[in-house]
């Protein structure tokens, strides 16, 4: 039977399950022959801190959503065209982002009176008329998955289970994706489970048949590949892209890696991930507790190795006494802050930029730290080197600041040539620098190098060079312990010009006008980089200007910042915060910020920033 | 990358813990150990006496100079690293034995040693004690404890006897104390020993068998602060009391102590030990210390006679000392099985992954 084929030129699905349904699983795997088609993409998983809350509750309810396109796309959407509910709790969770028009597919099995009465639905909302301005689509996935597995020797919840894979091969059908990594995905996970395996392979490719014979569904749909520039791509979610940049940084240093980290969400993949990595070397020691992480990590710097800390703003609050001493001790160290909504234990895993301030001052005392934003999940990888290049190369701490849109979600990725990135110089020392009064040679710790103002990092094993260092204040150059007030003045100075000099190695902004007119300047940082790109594109396609710079350097800014800044007559700054960069800018450059801020624990919506900036143009 | 530890003889080692630990060129004196700094701890202080046992001490190591590092907390011993011709680290309160284990796991070719003291290790820095020694990474832990918070000026400390009056108890202390060696061995640490400030033969005895060691030690140093707990540990200390008071624990001999090695540690019917008048028990029922037990129960029932108040059955000594490969040889280990497996890992091949897609 062929049915009708419709081109489409994007599509945003949403699918969502109870917690235990594997909807991250589904996503991820449509989203993995999504990118094999060459769609260009864009994912957003949503999902709750708790394992596995009451089945069939709203607070058990898990979503990925997942954007393509047969062009260049920046966000995982603002509202699905296709929600896949496989329960009441996931239909009364999501539906208020539905919008008219939209399909629905509902998985008809799980909406018994029990389950309906469990979320506050009186009446059965199939039956009552309240989706008719929707396409639904009621199915009835968990009873066809188990009729499909009928004498397969596996137990009835086994077979419920595979819902899950019916339901995506019932969408692969829809959206013409192509099945052959899902099989081979399927028959590598369940290997060791051959019948397992093999309900899995039946249950999707049932999914795939039923939607061929049904006559719920009489189109089919195409989006066609989008234009990228030639190379080789693969699908990278932002934790992955951080954890390579490690890999790699280490290479570009010839550092050993050393990851000393403390488990938390949304930061623990990374973890996870470098632990797989032994092949590089990489050391990666699982701590007691927060401080121990940095602390081993700062122990393994101070050995000569890239010492490397990961965590999210709890954690950040524990280490800051440690992260000071290395600002002291004028080490490097990347601290991996992947934000989440806060204060406390907050919002585990949503996402949120609120620790900008906690970053930038968040230690007793003057300690300048410097702070790398990336912009995009795949971004994670360049932020990640040069994190690592301003740690080695100026000897501090150096924040990287993602968060949990970006750590999570996922695009298209160019694979780099390795031979282009460029190598990250550590410049031990191994000589004797200063001439005592009585003209032998000693070693001072705390001689500067004139340009960078870093001081020498000389390692134990380094013959000669052996020296005493510590939490209290140095004497300039030789590094003895001093409580002079002056030299305690020039010592904050210099700590503090050391870091505002990596700016020079910046380089300078560039403005985003395609009209060359705009008067209105929306500015960001970090993953608000997809939803204010995509709003400025719907403001032009309007036939409007606006420009947009986008910051990857939080600390020290830009040179040219300033002067961008003050080249437009306003300035608009979104952020998922209450005004923590617009608080920096406007006492740096005392420029206005026109602030628009959200504190919803979810990436902002394209057309909703295109409103914002929309009402400032118009508002003259 | 900063040292040839392949290239060292490894035959004639006193020190098998250290095999990988460069050794020096040319024998070595205390002199060469002590930094240009000068000591500044309070005339009359029981760190002096330490400092010039460790001092003359690491030339019995013979390794070169530059190997030998020292992390401290904070406290007043934490100033230790300052005066020590080595590499030195003065972090930050409780954390040495964190950031010592993020050195020691990844530069094999370096002897680390931790100095500590009863608030630094025992109060703000117990989390990051208990697991280095659970973990068994190759760190030496000196805890220098004297009862008494010395650098803030008088308040009691985890380790200081209830009842203490403190500028910050007035009334005497209601903490019950911790006994470092008991927790040290709960915490299963594969090296633990307790030894005296003043008594540089069996410091040095110790500081030796410690280095020995392939993994965590722990070793407790009763140290006066003669200005906030003078004579803390006086009736040890004193040649009148020492020897009622304190037993010294030496592997395979029977434990006994008392002017006339009259007193003995013996087992009772149910099991726990008890001291006894060796006379009358019988020298066949003094039990005999085996600090090599696998099991750390005897070595914890040991640390247990002591009086927190009196100090009477005082065991000094080298309670436990067992053979468990240390957390960086384990780490190093699953290193070189991978890349041994797996040869070592390549950028573009990582970067490239299995699901890749090309455009033209």
């Amino acid at each position: 039977m062929s049915k009708q084929v419709v081109q489409l030129s994007r599509v945003v699905i949403r699918f969502a399950g109870d917690s235990g349904d594997g909807m991250q699983l589904t996503g991820d795997r449509f989203t993995s022959e999504t990118a094999g088609m060459g769609n260009d993409l864009s994912t957003l998983p949503d999902f709750p801190a708790e394992i596995r809350a009451p089945a069939g509750t709203l607070p058990g309810v898990s979503a990925f959503q997942l954007h393509f396109a047969d062009h260049d796309i920046m966000t995982p959407g603002d509202s699905p065209n296709v929600l896949v509910a496989m329960n009441p709790a996931a239909l009364k969770a999501n539906l208020g982002d539905v919008p008219r028009g939209a399909d629905i597919i509902v998985n008809t099995d799980e909406f018994t009176k029990r389950n309906l009465v469990k979320v506050g639905y009186e009446t059965n909302p199939i039956e009552d008329g309240s989706l008719d301005p929707f396409k639904v689509h009621p199915i009835a996935l968990t009873s066809m998955t188990v009729e499909a597995l009928k004498g397969f020797d596996i137990t009835k919840k086994d077979a419920e289970r595979a819902k899950n894979m019916f339901a995506l091969g019932l969408l692969c059908w829809l959206y013409h994706r192509p099945t052959e990594g899902t099989i081979d995905f399927l028959t590598a996970k369940f290997g060791n489970k051959p019948e397992i395996m093999k309900a899995n392979l039946r249950a999707f490719e049932a999914g795939w048949s039923y939607g061929e014979t049904t006559e719920e569904f009489s189109i089919q749909y195409e989006i066609s590949p989008a234009p990228m520039r030639p190379g080789t791509y693969r699908n990278m979610s932002g934790n992955l892209a951080l954890s390579y940049g490690l890999i790699a940084a280490s290479k570009l240093s010839g550092l050993t890696l050393f990851l000393g980290s403390y488990p938390i969400t949304p930061a623990s993949d990374i973890l996870h991930e470098l632990s797989r990595h032994k092949r590089f070397g990489v050391m990666t020691f699982q701590a007691e507790d927060e401080i121990s992480g940095v602390g081993a990590a700062i122990g393994a710097s101070y050995g000569g190795a890239l010492g490397v800390t990961t965590t999210s703003g709890p954690g950040v609050a524990l280490k800051s006494e440690a992260i000071g001493l290395a600002v002291s001790l004028e080490l490097p160290l990347l601290v991996v802050d992947v934000q989440r909504g806060g204060p406390s234990t907050g919002l585990p895993t949503k996402t949120e930029q609120a620790d900008l301030l906690q970053a930038m001052f968040g230690r007793n005392g003057e300690a300048p730290v410097p702070i790398v934003a990336p912009q995009s999940p795949s971004d994670c990888f360049f932020a990640a080197i040069e994190a690592a290049r301003i740690a080695i190369t100026y000897r501090t701490p150096v924040f990287l600041l993602s968060d949990g849109y970006l750590a999570n979600g996922s695009e298209p990725w160019c694979v780099p040539d390795v031979s282009t990135l460029a190598k990250i110089e550590p410049n031990f020392a191994y000589e004797l620098n200063h001439e005592a009064a009585d003209g032998t040679m000693e070693f001072w710790p705390y001689l500067r190098d004139p340009e960078t103002l870093a001081r020498p990092w000389a390692v134990p094993g380094t013959a000669g060079l052996e020296h005493r260092i510590g939490g209290i204040e140095k004497s300039d150059g030789a590094g003895t312990i001093s409580y002079d007030p002056d030299n305690h003045d020039k010592m904050v100075r210099l700590r503090q010009a050391k870091v505002d000099a990596v700016a020079r190695t910046i380089p300078d902004l560039v403005v985003d006008d395609p009209d060359g007119d705009a008067r209105v300047l929306i500015l960001g940082w970090g993953s608000t980089f997809g939803p204010i790109g995509a709003a400025c594109r719907l403001v032009r396609a309007a036939g409007e200007s606006v420009a947009q710079i986008h910051l990857r350097h939080l600390n020290p800014f830009p040179s040219n910042l300033g002067m961008i800044l003050k080249s437009y007559d306003r300035v608009i700054l979104p952020e998922m915060n209450l005004g923590q960069l617009s608080m920096l800018i406007r006492a740096e450059y005392l420029v206005d910020i026109i602030g628009y801020n959200q504190v919803r624990g979810m990436p902002f919506k394209s057309d909703e920033l295109a409103a914002v900036i929309t009402d400032v143009l118009e508002s003259g | 990358m900063f040292s040839r530890a392949g290239e060292e003889d490894m035959t004639t080692d006193a020190f098998p813990a250290l095999s990988l630990v460069p050794k020096a060129d040319a024998p070595q004196s205390a002199k060469d150990f002590k930094s240009d700094q000068e000591v500044r701890w309070c005339p009359g202080c029981g760190d002096y006496a330490i400092l010039s046992t460790v001092q003359s001490f690491l030339p019995d190591l013979g390794l070169k100079r530059e190997n030998i590092v020292f992390v401290s907390g904070i406290g007043c011993s934490s100033r230790f690293p300052y005066y020590l011709d080595t590499f030195g680290l003065h972090s930050i309160h409780g954390r040495a034995p964190a950031i010592a284990t993020g050195l020691a796991t990844s530069r094999p070719d370096l002897s680390v040693w931790v100095i500590t003291g009863d608030g630094d290790a025992l109060s703000i820095g117990g989390n990051h004690l208990i697991h280095a020694l659970r973990r068994n990474v190759n760190l030496k832990i000196l805890l220098f404890n004297n009862r008494i918070y010395g650098l803030t000026k008088g308040q009691y400390s985890p380790t200081s006897e209830r009842g203490k009056i403190t500028k910050s108890s007035p009334q005497g202390s209601i903490d019950y104390s911790f006994n470092p060696v008991s927790l040290a061995l709960g915490a299963e640490a594969t090296f633990v020993a307790r030894t005296i400030d003043s008594d540089r033969k069996h410091l040095t005895e110790v500081l030796t068998a410690a280095a020995a060691h392939e993994g965590t030690a722990l070793v407790e140093i009763y140290q006066n602060c003669n200005i906030f707990n003078d004579d803390a540990w006086e009736p040890l200390k004193d040649t009148d009391t020492s020897d009622d008071f304190m037993m010294r624990l030496v592997h395979g001999e029977p434990i006994r102590f008392g002017k006339h090695q009259e007193k003995g540690v013996a087992r009772k019917a149910d099991g726990h030990l008890e001291v006894v008048e060796v006379a009358k028990a019988g020298l066949d029922n003094i039990l005999s210390h085996d600090a090599h037990a696998k099991d750390p129960g005897l070595a914890f029932a040991l640390s247990r006679l002591s009086n927190p108040r009196t100090l009477a059955n005082t065991p000094i000594g080298v309670f436990r000392d067992i053979t468990r490969p240390s957390y960086d040889r384990l780490m190093r280990d699953q290193i070189a099985e991978v890349i041994e497996a797996q040869g070592a890992g390549d950028l573009q091949t990582l970067l490239h992954g299995n699901d890749t897609w090309a455009v033209s």
